[in-house]
């Protein structure tokens, strides 16, 4: 009995684990395309666990045979996730954009280096130029 | 049964890509195993029956995703510094979340119960009442076009303005961008009137 469960409940442990260990991965790790990759993960254990809730056992996928009494999934969660998956990848793209900009106005993807970079007042140079074409315009 | 079963090795073999990715330092290799990570993923909708979810993750996830880390990665170091901050701290925390959602899971209705809220509310009416109405026999379609018509014009806009960002980001129009392509400019001219005077 506990066995089973521990398998009928598997899914959901499984996807919270995933979800901590995306977590861990963008407060801790330091690399932007990390937590880039962490945010993917998640992201896709929250598509997982939707899709865990619209299972139906002994059910097939919703594309409907016209024989009678046979059970389908639920559709529902299948089209929340199909559309979350796309805007998952805009996303991803832009956050890459994001960072190939600030490798190549920074020379480093690492956020401590770039916070120490900040409190050099390296940041401080950009601000300045801004502000000086500013008033000029 | 042999479905279940199934579905415990593929969603352990994630959490397993996952250590590795955390463990990983070369940018590439972390790309590499993201891509198989939505391949696992798109494997895991297959048996449970999402087979549209299934080929947009196999497609999109897998596929456009790694091609966009990998077309960035031509632009960026090879390896990560491996610096962590407040290891213990977010670890910590990570611990004390998890542990409180899974107490709330075994609240959740079981894997598969066909008894569960969520199949008794719009499911079965989007199943007995979409074909009469609209001729489709795949329902995730009819629902994604019919029904949440609005939903899905939403998405298409949300990724045309991450497209519109994507490249104004990258050609460089951003304000500060050209404000300072105006001031090097200016630079470049003031030097060679310094040298033509110089010349002179």
């Amino acid at each position: 009995m506990s066995v089973n469960l521990i398998v009928l409940y598997w899914n959901y442990i499984i996807v919270i684990m995933l979800m901590m260990a995306g977590l861990y991965i963008i407060i801790s790790n330091q690399n932007f395309i990390k937590k880039l990759v962490g945010l993917s993960i998640f992201q896709s254990s929250v598509f997982i666990f939707y899709i865990s809730l619209g299972k139906v056992s002994g059910g097939t996928a919703p594309i409907l045979t016209g024989i009678e009494d046979t059970v389908y999934s639920n559709p529902l969660p299948h089209v929340l996730i199909l559309t979350a998956i796309v805007v998952g990848v805009a996303t991803n793209a832009l956050g890459l954009a994001l960072v190939v900009r600030i490798q190549e106005a920074f020379k480093s993807i690492e956020e401590h280096k770039l916070l120490a970079l900040k409190k050099e007042d390296g940041l401080k140079d950009i601000q300045i130029e801004v502000s000086k074409e500013d008033s000029a315009v | 049964m042999i479905e279940l079963w199934v579905n415990v090795f593929l969603v352990s073999l994630l959490v397993i890509i996952t250590f590795y990715i955390m463990r990983l330092r070369r940018l590439i290799g972390i790309v590499a195993l993201s891509g198989a990570y939505s391949l696992t993923a798109a494997a895991i909708f297959v048996n449970m029956d999402a087979v549209d979810v299934a080929f947009t993750e196999a497609a999109v996830g897998s596929g456009i995703s790694t091609i966009l880390f990998l077309a960035a990665l031509r632009y960026l170091p090879v390896e990560e510094a491996h610096e962590t901050r407040y290891p213990v701290w977010s670890l910590f925390l990570c611990g004390i979340v998890g542990l409180m959602l899974i107490i709330a899971a075994f609240a959740l209705p079981e894997f598969g119960d066909p008894n569960a809220p969520a199949h008794l509310h719009v499911a079965p009416r989007y199943i007995e009442e979409s074909y009469p109405l609209f001729h489709i026999p795949n329902v995730v379609t009819n629902v994604l076009a019919s029904y949440r018509g609005f939903d899905t014009l939403g998405e298409t806009v949300v990724v045309f303005t991450a497209g519109l960002g994507v490249i104004i980001l990258l050609t460089g129009s951003t304000l500060s961008m050209r404000f300072k392509q105006t001031a090097t400019s200016s630079d470049n001219q003031t030097a060679k009137s310094d040298e033509e005077t110089r010349d002179a």
